[in-house]
């Protein structure tokens, strides 16, 4: 007797809230990026409620670490929200085979984007797609102004000015060359590696024939970024080997070093700890006038719930977040996280925009190992990680390196075998 | 006849008593122990889940791809063990026995300060002490500095043949503390009337111990033994906090547990595998199985026990 009572004042309370609320639909946004959320509440929310009376956005991040397993558990309960910010390739790749996300292929916002900016986030054959690409992050170098006026250094554009540079700083001794440490891992793969790699291998050119099976990771092309890595050993500081990413961070932004081998993500972390000035150069090439190659990484999309009670709204929030509007939003609020659209942006941070104006000199590629390769077992990134940091370290040789990961590679990826 | 009248009640009292342990430890030890062996017999085909028997064995222990890695992690894992075995329990015990020698001043003092470690977070001690390790700002260059011993300085942590032993040494820097108190309360136990019979016997200080006390605390010893391997082989926390998931450098901090770890939850692009992950977890689950019984059956039911 109780039970059905409580059972009918449930009822009753719902159909309240779904009378009182009958005009408003309220999309959830699940995300990794709790550091945005004030830039969310703030910018973003007000900007698309303001233009679409009747849809509401409630923004509710979860922490980065955690975020795959808590959204996999929210999607299998049905409890996960409408909107669900994508990781790249095949994080999100599983959930839409799952039946997690929607297909949005014919959403017309997609129409601004490249087909590098969608690679991460459609299916292998790129016939449909599944999140709207929202920002991307770019490597290169950051580098100390004011040390390299004090030394009379130029930004170097080819290999040799580049090492040229780290001579001369190395000699006057008063900054470390380079801030970069091996003991977290990644930094040795994504920003050595992936960094100055795409010069090599010719951006999506290399990485297209390498996926294809026309390539092969003990090439010159994919051996090569090896090799200079091999050089970078001796411009790290004293004891790299046991130097993490935030201490590298540090170093940097006390001053103490000169160049940062890094991706923009940084700039707006550096823009509020650095009190020198700050400048951006991209991946010197191996001979003057040669074309030049950048990582411009997809890094974040959104999609849509495909279990969503609300698929007309969700479309319409995709679609504007495909808009320049939300882009000049996006980009100016997280300088250094670059929508990926083709609409025209202005971006208003000196260092963002050395790091965009890249997208027209150079051609852009994505990170080598994040689609498809690293499906398997040995996991290519983190076998890459790994030869990275053996290299640096000088306890494997350029070609040893290619030769282990080419043979990893090939024990389970059909097209290499 | 009258023995049916005066059968004694069933004694729904202990039943009662016991329920509540016995169903908190069923519902997070016991069933999820069940459910991971039962999870290494199967895997994932195309979104289903499929019995396959022993087919993820045959891969771990046979695959090279994952075989290195086991043994690999074995390895590290023994010597893990090995250096807490050598290490923290002979301090441990020589510890105890200085704090429980009667004219030691401050001894309550000393032994909660050797303490405290042990109930510090894994994550506060594997940070603390990588900064005090760092190349860069920590304290260990330059007190070998002030010393003159600079030149033994190494970046312990990034180098392959140091990390480990270093992790280990910063484990048992934590954990000496447990050994110490039980050794502690064992010698505590030892009646004073026979020591002073060995007095009156002209056995005294030094090889009182090793004698009297250390004969008598051996059954202690023991279990600090056990309880050694099998924290060591179920450790985890302070390598991932220290090293990170891919427990560099190349791999040469990588115990079971983080190997377990990486493969069963993924690692940033490695996608989870929860069969393999089960499949490393039952192994772990054997061998400190096996090794607790060999200490069981091999070792403990053949020690003697002195009863006062």
């Amino acid at each position: 007797m109780t039970n059905s009572k409580l059972i009918g004042a449930l009822l009753a309370s719902t159909v309240i809230a779904g009378a009182a609320s009958a005009e408003d639909v309220t999309l959830t946004i699940e995300s990794w990026r709790n550091d945005d959320l004030a830039i969310w509440q703030n910018e973003i929310i007000p900007a698309f409620e303001a233009e679409h009376p009747g849809i509401k956005l409630n923004f509710t991040p979860s922490a980065p670490a955690e975020y795959n397993a808590v959204l996999n558990s929210k999607l299998d309960a049905g409890s996960a929200g409408d909107i669900i910010t994508c990781r790249p390739f095949d994080a999100s790749l599983a959930l839409f085979e799952a039946g997690h996300l929607a297909d949005i292929s014919d959403l017309d916002g997609m129409a601004n984007f490249s087909p590098v900016a969608k690679s991460g986030w459609s299916t292998d054959d790129a016939a449909t797609q599944f999140c709207v690409p929202m920002a991307s992050v770019i490597h290169g170098f950051i580098y100390n102004k004011d040390a390299f006026a004090e030394l009379g250094l130029e930004e170097p554009a080819t290999e040799a000015e580049f090492f040229a540079a780290l001579d001369k700083i190395k000699e006057d001794g008063s900054y470390i060359p380079m801030a970069m440490g091996t003991n977290d891992q990644w930094e040795a793969a994504t920003m050595g590696y992936n960094n100055i790699g795409p010069n090599y291998w010719k951006g999506e050119e290399g990485r297209l024939a390498l996926l294809a099976g026309d390539q092969k990771l003990t090439d010159e092309a994919w051996v090569a970024p090896y090799r200079q890595l091999a050089k970078w050993g001796d411009y790290l500081g004293d004891g790299f080997e046991a130097q993490t990413y935030p201490d590298s961070q540090n170093i940097f932004t006390l001053g103490r070093a000169a160049i940062y081998p890094t991706g923009s993500w940084e700039i707006s972390g550096f823009n509020n700890l650095a009190d020198f000035e700050m400048g951006a150069f991209y991946p010197p090439v191996q001979n003057a006038g040669d074309t030049c190659y950048i990582s411009d990484h997809t890094d974040i999309g959104i999609g849509m719930n495909a279990a969503t009670d609300n698929p007309e709204a969700a479309k319409t929030f995709l679609n504007w977040v495909g808009s320049s509007e939300f882009a000049t939003i996006f980009a100016n609020a997280l300088p250094g996280f670059f929508p990926l659209s083709d609409a025209p942006v202005t971006l208003e941070d000196p260092l963002a925009q050395e790091f965009i104006s890249w997208r027209g000199e150079c051609e852009s590629t994505i990170r080598s190992t994040y689609q498809v390769l690293s499906r398997g077992t040995p996991n290519l990134e983190n076998e890459t990680w790994n030869a990275s940091v053996a290299v640096i370290k000088g306890e494997e040789s350029p070609e040893d390196a290619g030769a282990r990961l080419q043979e990893g590679l090939a024990s389970w990826y059909a097209p290499q075998q | 006849m009258s023995d049916q009248h005066h059968r004694p009640k069933f004694r729904w009292h202990i039943v009662v008593f016991l329920a509540p342990a016995v169903l908190v430890y069923t519902a997070v030890m016991i069933y999820p122990l069940f459910n991971t062996l039962r999870l290494s017999l199967f895997t994932e085909v195309d979104q289903e889940r499929v019995y396959v028997g022993l087919q993820n064995f045959r891969r771990l222990f046979g695959e090279t791809v994952w075989s290195d890695q086991f043994w690999n992690a074995l390895g590290n894992n023994f010597w893990f063990f090995v250096i807490h075995m050598l290490v923290q329990n002979p301090i441990g015990i020589a510890l105890a026995a200085i704090l429980s020698h009667p004219r030691l001043r401050f001894a309550a003092f000393y032994r909660s300060a050797i303490f405290i470690p042990t109930i510090l977070s894994f994550v506060i001690v594997g940070f603390a002490w990588k900064l005090i390790l760092s190349p860069i700002w920590g304290i260990a260059p330059g007190m070998l500095d002030a010393v003159g011993l600079k030149s033994l300085y190494a970046p312990w942590l990034g180098k392959e043949a140091y990390a480990l032993t270093t992790l280990s040494l910063v484990s048992v820097w934590q954990f000496v503390g447990i050994p110490m108190m039980l050794i502690y309360a064992a010698l505590l136990s030892i009646p004073d009337e026979i020591l002073e019979a060995a007095e009156v016997e002209g056995i005294t200080s030094l090889s009182a111990f090793w004698k009297i006390k250390l004969p008598l605390i051996l059954p202690s010893i023991g279990i600090i033994s056990i309880l050694t391997f099998v924290a060591n082989f179920n450790a985890f926390d302070l390598i991932y906090a220290a090293q990170g998931a891919l427990a560099g450098p190349d791999f040469s901090t990588d115990i079971l547990g983080t190997f377990m770890y990486r493969t069963f939850f993924g690692f940033q692009l490695q996608l989870g595998d929860p069969h393999m992950g089960s499949t490393i977890a039952s192994a772990m689950f054997a061998i400190i199985l096996v090794g607790v019984c060999i200490y069981l059956f091999g070792i403990q039911s053949r020690m003697r026990r002195y009863q006062f």
